[in-house]
């Protein structure tokens, strides 16, 4: 069974370059603006949508992505209206993948079999939670690839060689090495460990890596997706929400137009990748 | 709702995935999985160690100053008398305080940092973050890290910093350092928050010493182990002083250490009732309150599944109580399994039944509870009266109620 993701990395790989992959925070300001975020990002160069899921407690995120969040909910954002956001998307995109990406307890209390179903209905590919890992795949992970659903999971710098199978067992779509140990945001390690580490996880799988946390610039989205097969940013692209916004929240600009510009840029720096790579 | 079936021993889980039925497991991000994994494989070493024993009972006799007096109440339960003469009911139970107020620090809380740090020493850890609501546990980290030479970070919501300001100075005092959280409401669970993202950071060299029997397993196991010897205790000393078991034990309920502490050792004496406070705060009808079991619903949190307050789309709720130490939307999972299996009843105590016997408990008998603990005083004078006068009861007093001063004079009204 293959799914959107993997027919959109398989694209890539043919065409040698990694996959932009965008995360935005669903419901940041308000719905509506959310929304046209999300539909401005294929254009801008987007290959891949992360949503972002708001949670209360997001406990791997930076203080970027827990304001967004909080102003998510504060604009009464649900787990329902995130759901029914991606299938108001997907009416008029049925090639772009999703993937939720969030926390457990929403989806837990919605009900893990009907939210399959809901996300299944509103054409969602791929889940990043982060608060699941491998110990815990009978909860949600083992469901999810029963629906046809990718569950991508996040492999970080203290998931060694041993452990590395194992977190890899039921991983689908692809995987989502974290550049660092630390929260959504913080600096950008080492690029040259970052490419040994994908080599290394490269060596256990045959499924695409994207590398994430940390990529802010097209400059760096560049050097990343040299080796990587596809490059994550979230905390660029949630700031440049936040930057439009007035101190009571008011829109200063365009959000929806200050995201194309900035991720504009990034699909500049993946298109570029391996031409400089091949240098 | 889910019932488990009635099991022959309560004090088996948890399982080895860390579950007691459906609560409890490892929650938590790839990133501190093999931390969990490690840590569950050192507790594993050290737990039936003989020299970690003695080196732990060593420190908790003559640092912490074990075993913790179990004092019959005369003041209370004689006041509790007349209540019930007044009444026409002629009884009212002994009541006994286990006296955790008088152990080093104020508070049970040095029984697990006690235990934790000889962990941490043994796993060669450099550094010691803990968070804190009332700042007992603070300052209980401050003092083991101050004793082993630990630098050691505190996160403390920013709202607790200002209610207990007495004890942010003690830490400071001590050489750690306190950072306030100013993200939700400034309490335990946004603490709990940050001291995870630091850990998360701070992979190689540091070691979260939990304050509660909450979190990621094995956290709740540890911390409960280290906790009972506070039932052990109560076990030996009420056989001894009584000649027999008491009736019933009462213990309040924050994340559910001192209660757990407390309870353990008596899970399988059935004929022991054992009752856990939560916080009821202005009551269960709004939201502000922190009973996450007589009010919650399972989720999962902060590396576990567990009884917590929030709303239908699953976020968590801040609460409110009185004490701050009790200001946390959820519950260590064993207390869930217990409510949910039916041996152990949670109810709640409101605010100013907890402020009334914070203020009767002084004056009879000179003693100045922890707020936290006042919410089991406050139980106590409840169900007393009605009890009868060959019956025994036991309160934990798990901690001082001088860090309560500031806090109980703003409520009253009085400027000091
Ligand atoms: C004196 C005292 N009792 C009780 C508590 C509640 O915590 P727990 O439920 O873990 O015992 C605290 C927490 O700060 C405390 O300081």
């Amino acid at each position: 069974m293959t799914t959107r993701i993997d027919r959109r990395m398989a694209k890539l790989k043919a065409e040698g370059r990694p996959a932009l992959v965008t995360y935005f925070m669903s419901g940041d300001p308000d719905y509506g603006t959310a929304l046209s975020i999300m539909k401005a990002l294929p254009k801008a160069g987007a290959d891949i949508i992360e949503m972002g899921m708001p949670f209360s407690d997001p406990m791997a995120d930076g203080p970027a992505i827990q304001a967004a969040g909080l102003r998510a909910l504060k604009g009464g954002q649900t787990l329902v209206k995130t759901l029914k956001m991606a299938s108001e998307f997907r009416a008029a995109d049925n090639e772009t993948p999703i993937v939720l990406m969030g926390y457990y307890n929403p989806i837990y209390i919605h009900g893990v079999d009907r939210f399959l179903r809901d996300a299944l209905a509103s054409g969602i590919d791929g889940l990043i939670v982060v608060d699941l890992p491998p110990e815990m795949d009978e909860e949600l992970c083992i469901p999810a690839l029963k629906a046809g659903i990718n569950f991508i999971r996040l492999a970080t710098p203290t998931t060694d060689d041993k452990r590395l199978p194992k977190v890899l067992q039921n991983t689908s779509g692809f995987v989502y090495y974290v550049s660092m140990t630390g929260i959504t945001g913080s600096a950008l390690a080492d690029t040259g460990k970052v490419a040994a580490a994908v080599t290394r996880i490269k060596g256990h799988t045959d499924l695409p890596v994207c590398v994430g946390f940390g990529v802010k610039t097209a400059e760096q989205a560049r050097i990343i997706g040299a080796s990587a097969d596809g490059v994550v940013v979230g905390t660029a692209i949630v700031n440049a929400v936040a930057n439009v916004l007035g101190p009571k929240g008011e829109k200063t600009a365009d959000p929806a137009e200050a995201v194309a510009t900035l991720v504009s840029g990034l699909s500049q720096g993946v298109r570029a990748a391996r031409l400089a790579a091949a240098e | 709702m889910n019932k488990p079936a009635i099991p022959n021993s309560f004090r088996t889980g948890p399982d080895e995935q860390g579950m007691f039925g459906i609560f409890g497991g490892r929650f938590v991000a790839e990133t501190l999985m093999p931390l969990i994994l490690d840590l569950e494989r050192h507790w594993n070493e050290v737990k039936d160690d003989p020299d970690f024993k003695a080196e732990l009972t060593d420190l908790s006799t003559h640092y912490a100053g074990r075993p913790s007096k179990l004092y019959f109440a005369e003041g209370l339960t004689r006041h509790l008398r007349e209540v019930s003469s007044t009444k026409g009911l002629g009884g009212g139970a002994k009541v006994y305080f286990k006296r955790e107020d008088l152990n080093h620090t104020g508070s049970h809380k040095i029984n697990n940092c006690l235990g934790q740090i000889l962990l941490a020493k043994r796993m060669g850890k450099k550094r010691i973050i803990a968070e804190t609501g009332a700042g007992q546990h603070g300052v209980a980290s401050a003092t083991v890290a101050a004793r082993f030479g630990f630098p050691c970070v505190v996160y403390m919501g920013a709202t607790d910093v200002a209610r207990q300001s007495p004890n942010v100075f003690r830490m400071k005092l001590l050489g750690a350092e306190v950072r306030p959280v100013t993200a939700g409401h400034g309490t335990l669970k946004d603490a709990m928050n940050e001291a995870l993202r630091d850990w998360v950071t701070n992979v190689e060299d540091t070691y979260y010493l939990i304050g509660t029997a909450a979190g990621p397993h094995p956290y709740p196991e540890l911390v409960r182990d280290f906790q009972s010897v506070i039932g052990t205790e109560a076990r030996a000393q009420i056989l001894e002083q009584e000649g027999r078991l008491p009736d019933t034990i009462i213990a309040a309920v924050g994340g559910g250490s001192n209660a757990i502490g407390l309870f353990h050792p008596f899970l399988d004496d059935r004929s022991v009732k054992i009752i856990g406070i939560e916080a009821g705060g202005r009551g269960l009808d709004g939201i502000e309150h922190c009973a996450s079991m007589s009010a919650g619903a399972p989720g999962v949190l902060h590396g576990n599944r567990t009884y917590l307050l929030q709303n239908a789309d699953g976020q968590i709720m801040d609460g409110h109580s009185i004490s701050a130490g009790l200001d946390y939307p959820g519950v260590g999972p064993e207390h869930s399994w217990l409510r949910d299996s039916g041996r152990v009843d949670y109810v709640p105590i409101l605010d100013d039944e907890a402020l009334e016997a914070f203020q009767l408990t002084t004056r009879v008998e000179g003693i100045i509870p922890a707020l936290e603990s006042a919410h089991a005083i406050a139980h106590a004078i409840k169900i007393v009266p009605a009890m009868d006068k060959d019956q025994i009861v036991i309160v934990n007093l798990s901690g001082r109620g001088d860090k309560d001063v500031h806090t109980v004079a703003n409520m009253l009204g009085m400027e000091i």
